[in-house]
């Protein structure tokens, strides 16, 4: 009986010890889930904000656009909106109309044709008096607020096509708060982005590579050692302390050398993403040539190579994957930096075609526009859809270094 | 024989400008850095005192002191660390003491790197998405500490992991077998020994939290407010993002430029005395756990 109990208490006492053990588990399996939930979340917040930009019109929230009745024309192009508010497009057989010129109109023109008193003291006769004139101006395109909108409005109102998918990444101006008619396209945000990092892995690499070559060939261990931690501290330096010494000395810098206008160009961006993308390539490329078999390099020399041609026609080939992962990732950082950048490229928004010109690139636009953009606006998610291409870009360059190291993990098998 | 001579020499000759060029790049990167550094101590140095670390910023951010500033990151780097170090160091135990080698751990592993990989400005984004408007935090010190600490969280669970890693097997063995279950194991005899270097990556991961800008941005970030944060819904100055703030957009950039390198000179000591910290302790931990 005495027996029995005891048992029954050891029973219990595994069983509680089993429960806690299981209860431990769930806890940490759903720690360790954080990750992977995290970046569905962002992946699914980002989209869901971004794809608003291609179901809504890019006119301003409760604006509207009408012609004169007598106007064949039924559909525009945002991009030819603009043009003809800027007075590009004079006449609308230039869009397929009738031979008109085109005369734009936007409400606060309305003060040139009619008198104060004519609009009446709280702008009551607005509606009528525009209408008044768009009806009786048949080349008028008007702009104005849908609350002067008369109930017999005589004008008809204009179809705006939304912005598609390709007119987005191929459209060569980005001008988001543009009256009347918002210009969504990012093609110089995506060129200004590619251009930087290009530039700044064109100068980190071959300088990453020799030191690289030098830490771990060449130095001997106690260099090495004195070296590398003090390499690695550059990571360690915050990206705005980097932006802000960019802007009080590379930029100046960049101005004097190159007698430019302004010295926030691409080209100063490049340097400044150059010196942060150094640690991360010389780390990864050094970790690669360490990995080098010494049997190998010892056939080398023995077959009579010098210590120089040894390094490059063993070493490198060897440890090549390792590099072009490290170059890649470099990329990858230059690609999503922010706060550097957006410091000290001058973000002017045109398509690049040199680095010694202002760019902007898609986090700086981001980071520089975000705080302006209404909630929920067009604009708003215009810039989560940068986010999105930001997003894209860098998942796939992680995958494509995953693939670089991978294959190399293969051959030494 | 002559030829082979020349030959010989050259090869030489080519090999040592070679080795000249890569050791005076080396150097270069070095000489960088102290030149960063010197330059920001230098400037900022003259700047600081005991008003600039304790008093508010006056006449436009031109005048005065930084300390809300330095409370506000203070309260991020708490904020962030209350979130990601215990969920980091749970997923990491996770994903070296218990889960198997598989599928389930590749996908663990491969979206880690994925957060990993993704840019400080998509973190801003999505903490305003989600902390912000849909959970309705609104620009607050949670916001900005829930996004911090995720941006954070995979450099965590790498560090813990590695940590994890470099405890010797034979100490689970040895305490299996005396009958331990795993959750014993793991607490009292590989949490222990991996506890310094655990230590050492939250260190670090401070370093990297204080000098975040992008994400808190959108999510916490005051561009001025005289007065200190009093619950974790209210907006707070930081110092990475006032340094960016007074030397860009600030009303008199260049007026504000001292002040600039003072943020700028006491954000580079944060991160310096982290990362020297860091170093001492794994140094000191290193031996000890040897000795033992």
């Amino acid at each position: 009986m005495y027996f029995c109990g005891e048992n029954k208490i050891t029973d219990l006492k595994t069983n509680f010890k089993q429960i806690k053990e299981k209860v431990i588990e769930t806890i940490l399996m759903l720690s360790s889930a954080t990750t992977s939930i995290t970046v569905v979340l962002i992946v699914f917040f980002l989209f869901i904000e971004g794809v608003g930009v291609f179901n809504k019109k890019p006119i301003e929230e409760g604006f509207l656009l009408a012609v004169h009745p007598s106007n064949t024309i039924k559909k525009l192009e945002p991009a030819q909106i603009k043009d003809i508010f800027d007075k590009k497009i004079t006449n609308w057989s230039a869009l397929g109309g009738k031979n008109e010129p085109i005369v734009p109109f936007r409400t606060e023109d309305i003060t040139e044709f009619y008198s104060e008193e004519e609009l009446g003291e709280n702008f009551e006769h607005f509606p009528e008096k525009i209408d008044e004139y768009v009806s009786k101006t048949p080349g008028v395109i008007a702009f104005f607020s849908e609350k002067y909108k008369s109930n017999n409005f005589h004008g008809r109102e204009l179809d705006i096509n939304k912005i598609t998918v390709r007119e987005f990444l191929s459209g060569e101006e980005w001008f988001p708060t543009a009256h009347p008619v918002a210009q969504m396209g990012v093609k110089p945000l995506i060129l200004g982005t590619l251009w930087v990092s290009f530039g700044a892995i064109l100068i980190a690499l071959p300088i990453g590579l020799a030191a690289a070559i030098y830490l771990s060939e060449i130095a001997r261990k106690r260099t090495r050692n004195f070296l590398k931690p003090l390499i690695e501290l550059l990571a360690g330096i915050p990206s705005v302390v980097y932006g802000f010494f960019g802007l009080v000395v590379i930029v100046p810098l960049v101005q004097d050398v190159f007698n430019l206008p302004v010295g926030e160009t691409g080209l100063a961006g490049s340097i400044v993403l150059a010196i942060m993308a150094l640690p991360t390539i010389i780390t990864i490329s050094e970790d690669a040539m360490n990995n080098t078999p010494r049997a190998m390099k010892e056939a080398s020399l023995a077959l009579g190579a010098s210590h120089w041609q040894t390094i490059y026609k063993v070493v490198i080939p060897y440890s090549a994957s390792g590099i072009t992962a490290g170059a890649i990732l470099g990329i990858g950082r230059a690609i999503g930096e922010t706060m550097a950048v957006l410091m000290v490229t001058g973000n002017a928004a045109v398509i690049p075609h040199t680095l010694l010109a202002p760019v902007r690139t898609i986090p700086a636009t981001i980071a520089a526009e975000l705080g302006e953009a209404a909630s929920g606006g067009m604009h708003y998610k215009a810039l989560f859809a940068l986010g999105c291409i930001l997003f894209i870009i860098t998942f796939c360059i992680n995958m494509l270094v995953e693939v670089v190291t991978h294959r190399n993990s293969h051959k030494k098998h | 024989m002559k030829k082979e001579n020349r030959l010989a020499k050259v090869k030489r000759r080519n090999q040592s400008i070679a080795f000249g060029l890569f050791q005076l790049i080396s150097y270069s990167i070095v000489a960088l850095l102290f030149i960063i550094l010197a330059f920001i101590v230098i400037k900022g140095f003259s700047v600081i005192s005991w008003e600039f670390i304790t008093e508010m910023p006056k006449e436009g951010m031109t005048q005065g002191g930084i300390y809300p500033a330095i409370i506000g990151t203070l309260c991020l780097v708490l904020g962030s660390m209350l979130f990601a170090f215990p969920v980091g160091v749970l997923a990491a135990i996770y994903m070296n003491e218990y889960v198997k080698d598989g599928w389930g751990k590749k996908i663990i592993k491969q979206m880690t790197n994925n957060l990993a990989g993704v840019p400080s400005i998509v973190f801003g984004l999505f903490g305003m998405a989600l902390f912000v408007n849909k959970l309705e935090f609104g620009d607050s010190l949670l916001a900005g500490s829930l996004t911090l600490g995720l941006l954070v969280l995979p450099v965590v669970i790498r560090t813990t992991e590695e940590s994890l890693k470099a405890v010797d097997d034979t100490f689970r063995h040895a305490s299996l077998a005396l009958g331990a279950s795993k959750w014993q194991t793991t607490s009292r005899v590989v949490l222990p020994i991996a506890f310094p270097n655990i230590l050492t990556g939250l260190i670090l991961s401070i370093g990297r939290v204080s000098g975040e800008t992008a994400p808190i941005l959108f999510t916490v970030a005051a561009y001025f407010l005289p007065k200190l944060p009093t619950s974790i819904f209210d907006q707070a100055m930081a110092l990475p993002y006032h340094l960016y703030v007074i030397s860009t957009s600030g009303t008199n950039i260049e007026a504000s430029r001292a002040m600039a390198y003072g943020t700028a000179l006491i954000l580079i000591i944060i991160v310096l005395v982290s990362n020297l910290l860091a170093n001492a302790l794994r140094k000191y931990f290193g031996k000890k756990v040897k000795m033992n």
